[in-house]
């Protein structure tokens, strides 16, 4: 029998989520035994070539890219889970909502205090970049989630038990001191 | 007239002084009641919602309902439970609860209830308001993004003539907490710690504090809250 | 300034629990409250700062700011908008230049919306400078900004004749119209004032209280409690001092009955008032009214002086030794939620109008902590009947269940909305045919206002009474031309949304969700889990402390459960998920800011 597929990514995250899947230790190996790594940042796998099983969303949506990821996976992945502070709620890059565009990009490009040079006061505006959107998005904001593990990161633990349930279909088992919200 | 009265939670026989209120008398037998707006020893203000049970087949607040004899109180079933969830999910949207970013986490009352019932997501939309934060009183913060509004501190807090130092403002969705702006700059040190203890969430936070307890050693760490009711030893009378 | 506010404080004796009137006072003579006189009335009664904010800041009529020389509250009711409330609304704005909750320029004009000011039979209408304007069109709009640019005075801007009834008396002088278009028992004409007064000092309160149990006679605001009980209770509580408050603060979108009576039968009300006095051993009665009947002050004190000077209010009435009973008038300042009793209570006591937790009950600690009975102001009135007539001559009209009569406020799509008095039983067929609309064109019937349901003709043949359908005697007709989910669901739960008090977590929280919900339907983008998720979260409300947020979802419920085919053919057939996710629309700021075109 093939291996289940899994497919991750981290939108608007710190990756700090991928992190923590490493932390597993030497569950790791048992996790390559136990299924196959698509389009993910783990095997840098760019697109989706096959479709999967799971789809592990890592961040929020805060532009038009995350965006079009996030449904790119949907479509690609049975299972879709939420990793994470910034896929649940949006996490720390959600504190700009609230704070008006202009403010940010002015915060971030004119005034604030890591400006290097930007003596023209221009605002990046080439077509190629992704849009920002009017504030960050949690992922099932957008799209259809069918778990969520939270955590900032979600304790290694947790995503171990999670993943090998999902895998085998045993029923998650979500300890009490493994489930926390940072 | 007795001054004992006798009650069933979930159909347990329970036994109470007379006029307690229900919190506290499920306490006294073992029994768990959700709480998150009450604080001991202030004035109870049903406001929150979250102690509610089923009395005689009423919904009614634990917290502000005194115990009668021959009362039937349904706690631990089904529904009243999916409510409690309900309402704690409520408070997360509300507001902004950046939780990794908070000084109170381990600590807090509302995460704490977030992990007893097991919330992994709220169910509804995410209401991200826009609201202040209040750095200008001398000892203390108060973080509006994380304001649940139950009034603990509105109603433990006032100054040595008892005028109040926190009050509402507003009302429907657009209440919120402030800070006197006179009494605020008065409040003493003792004062200012004991509005961050009487807060459930980081809400009011003593300037230059927090993050001193290390993960794993915070409140709820690894206990869920209730469990030192529920573990209690129970002398029965 | 200072010395104004002084003698204002001075006038309530500086008691802290009249903050209400010190507050409307200022109001009125400062056209708004300044922030230093904020500070300047919590140093005097002893108050922090943000204590007499937090009273300010929950009135809808108090400002913070100044609201202009003339400030026009305009109505937002549903009926109002059934009757053309936009086209005036929008004649104001553009004929003023400042959108709603602002002020001109040159500080002369504030606009400002309001909720329901009990004039559902003569939509729409606005309080200008406490004076109401009824039966407003886009003509009269304009002529309403002229006279204003003009400086004209209130009393020179009214067009129309004044209205019927008490309305054209010196004291009250006013275009607002009784439309009273059905008598029965209690608003019958021959009534004489006293002479219930004069009976109950031959009998005692025990027996007064019997004929009123005898009567079987159930609170008239909704709720339905039995009248004669509750004095009961009242009377057996011990208290250094009883109350006796009537409430007068219909805020129940769709009712006006209360307003036509204090119009019309004032004294009958107040008679009921000390009725219940002597039941209960009160010696003070508080007439607590919504601050959108303040056109009536100064004939309604009237009326109480002369009843003083008649000594049916005073010491020993009618020469009855320790007869004592007396009434002051106590204003809201707009707020719904004051008509539930024990927020009515607060707010008499100067604070915020947010209810009480229950138990102990107002009979048992009410106003000042003190037994007090808070009854509506039609059910005051009926005591006096039953005082006159008796019990048994009271249970001969109504149902088993519901004894006596109901005064009925129909608006909505009819020939002749006002005020009808009709013994319970009536059905809803009955009353369309009585008002003047042919079933076939009624759409609805929106039964008890907001928080009552909205009844389709399959139900038409249902009663009025608490066996079936309760009602607090508000009745809309909603005919087939109108958007049931736009004009009337939408604007009820914008109505609770703003009338919350804000204290429960649930009825602060919910009411928006499902409103967000219900605008996603209206735009397409609904699913069928949104319709399941609005039944379910609307059930949370349930656990609400009082009957507003209990019943905040009901417009939804009520609307799901009986029109549920409007919100089936809105939503998507095809698809099971919708976020209701815009991608366009949350770059579009961006893509400004930045200066670049949108690729999507």
């Amino acid at each position: 029998m093939s291996k289940p597929i899994v497919a991750t990514t981290s939108l608007a995250g710190c990756f700090g989520c991928h992190m923590s899947v490493l932390d597993i230790d030497d569950r790791i190996l048992e996790l390559f035994e136990l299924v196959e790594f698509n389009k993910s940042p783990i095997d840098d796998i760019k697109k989706f070539t096959k479709h999967c099983d799971i789809g592990l969303i890592e961040g929020g949506c805060c532009n038009s890219e995350n965006i079009h990821v996030l449904k790119e996976f949907r479509e690609h992945c049975r299972i879709l889970v939420s990793v994470g502070e910034c896929a649940i709620m949006g996490g720390l890059p959600a504190m700009r909502n609230g704070i008006p565009i202009r403010e940010c990009f002015e915060e971030a490009y004119l005034n604030g205090p890591t400006v290097v040079a930007n003596e023209e006061g221009i605002l990046p505006n080439d077509p190629e970049l992704p849009m920002l959107l009017d504030r960050v998005y949690p992922c099932h904001e957008i799209v259809k989630i069918d778990y969520f593990l939270p955590g900032c990161p979600p304790r290694a633990d947790l995503i171990w038990e999670a993943l090998v349930a999902l895998v085998t279909g045993d029923e998650m088992k979500l300890p009490y001191e493994v489930v926390k919200f940072d | 007239m007795s001054q004992f009265v006798r009650f069933t939670i979930d159909g347990t026989e329970c036994m109470s002084t007379r006029g307690q209120y229900l919190v506290d008398a499920a306490r006294d037998n073992g029994v768990y009641i959700p709480t998150l707006c009450n604080f001991p020893g202030v004035k109870p203000k049903g406001g929150c919602r979250i102690c509610t049970v089923r009395v005689n087949g009423k919904l009614m607040t634990a917290c502000t309902t005194p115990v009668a004899e021959g009362m039937s109180i349904e706690n631990e079933i089904k529904d009243i439970n999916e409510l409690r969830k309900s309402i704690i999910e409520l408070l997360f949207i509300e507001g902004n609860h950046f939780c990794p970013a908070c000084e109170k986490s381990g600590n807090c009352e509302l995460q704490a209830l977030a992990y007893r019932f097991r919330m992994l997501v709220p169910r509804y939309p995410y209401q991200f308001p826009v609201r202040r934060v209040d750095a200008s009183h001398p000892r203390i913060i108060k973080e509006q993004n994380r304001c649940i509004l139950c009034k603990r501190c509105i109603r433990a807090i006032t100054d040595e003539t008892g005028r109040s130092i926190f009050a509402y403002r507003r009302r429907s969705a657009r209440v919120e907490v402030v800070v006197d702006p006179k009494l605020g700059k008065q409040l003493t040190e003792e004062l200012a710690q004991k509005a961050m203890d009487v807060c459930p969430v980081g809400s009011i936070i003593v300037k230059e504090k927090g993050f001193h307890v290390p993960i794993g050693e915070r409140k709820y760490d690894t206990t869920p809250i209730g469990s030192d009711i529920e573990n209690m030893q129970i002398t029965k009378i | 300034m200072k010395t104004g506010v002084r003698k204002i404080l001075e006038k309530y004796g500086k008691d802290k629990t009249r903050l209400m009137d010190i507050l409307i006072d200022v109001q009125s003579e400062f056209g708004f409250i300044p922030r230093e006189i904020t500070v300047q009335i919590a140093d005097d009664l002893g108050m922090s700062e943000v204590d007499v904010d937090q009273t300010i800041s929950f009135y809808h009529f108090f400002s913070q700011k100044p609201t202009g020389k003339y400030h026009i509250f305009l109505n937002n009711s549903a009926v109002a908008n059934m009757m053309g409330r936009k086209e005036v609304a929008d004649t104001f704005t553009r004929e003023l230049g400042i959108k709603f909750d602002e002020v001109t320029s040159d500080g002369l004009v504030g606009l400002f919306e309001t909720s329901c000011i009990g004039m559902n039979d003569q939509e729409p209408a606005a309080i200008i400078n406490n004076h109401i304007f009824t039966r407003l069109t886009p003509f009269r709009a304009k002529e309403i900004v002229r006279d204003i640019k003009e400086g004209k005075s209130i009393e020179d801007m009214f067009v129309a004749d004044y209205g019927d009834g008490e309305n054209r008396s010196d004291l009250i002088k006013s275009v607002v119209s009784n439309n009273i278009r059905k008598i029965g028992p209690i608003l019958e004409r021959n009534y004489k004032s006293g002479q219930a007064i004069e009976k109950i000092t031959q009998m005692t309160p025990e027996q007064v209280i019997d004929e009123v149990k005898k009567s079987n006679m159930r609170g008239r605001g909704g709720a339905g409690f039995p009248t004669g009980l509750k004095w009961e209770f009242c009377r057996n509580t011990k208290g250094e001092k009883k109350y006796i408050f009537c409430n007068a603060d219909e805020g129940e979108p769709g009712t006006f009955k209360d307003r036509v009576i204090l119009t019309e039968r004032p004294r009958l009300l107040f008679e009921g008032m000390v009725i219940a006095g002597y039941a209960v051993g009160a010696t003070e009665g508080i007439l607590y009214i919504r601050h959108e009947y303040k056109y009536l002050q100064a004939y309604l004190e009237s009326i109480l002086e002369k009843a003083r000077e008649s000594n049916y209010l005073g010491k020993n009435i009618q020469g009855k030794k320790g007869f004592n009973f007396d009434i002051r008038i106590q204003f809201g300042a707009g707020a719904y939620v004051c008509g539930e009793e024990s927020a009515l209570i607060e707010s008499a006591e100067g604070k915020r109008g947010e209810p009480r937790d229950r138990p102990p009950f107002p009979v048992e600690k009410g106003y000042l902590d003190m037994p007090t009975v808070v009854n509506n102001v039609e059910t005051l009135c009926s005591v006096v009947k039953v005082v006159l007539n008796g019990g048994d001559w009271y249970k001969s009209f109504g149902t088993t269940e519901s004894t006596g009569t109901k005064l009925l406020s129909i608006s909505g799509d009819c020939k002749f909305p006002g005020v009808y008095e009709v013994v319970w039983g009536f059905s809803i067929n009955d009353i369309l045919d009585m008002v003047g609309a042919h079933a076939e064109d009624v759409q609805a019937v929106q039964v008890g206002g907001p928080s009552g349901a909205i009844i389709a003709a399959n139900e038409f043949n249902r009663i009025l009474g608490y066996e079936d359908l309760a009602t607090g005697g508000s009745l809309i007709i909603i005919g087939k031309n109108r958007d049931i989910l736009t004009n009337i669901v939408l604007n009820f739960t914008e109505f609770f949304i703003e009338e919350s008090c804000g204290s429960c977590s649930t009825c602060r929280i919910i009411p928006t969700l499902l409103h967000n919900k219900l605008v996603k339907i209206l735009n397409a983008r609904g699913v069928k889990q949104d319709i399941d998720d609005m039944i379910e979260w609307g059930r949370i409300l349930k656990a609400s402390r009082c009957g507003l947020g209990q019943t905040a979802a009901n417009p939804i419920l009520s609307s799901i459960k009986n029109f549920r085919q409007l919100y089936e053919e809105k939503i998507q057939k095809n698809k099971v998920f919708d976020s209701g996710f815009d991608l366009s629309a949350a770059v579009k700021e961006s893509c400004k800011v930045t200066g670049r075109v949108p690729n999507i």
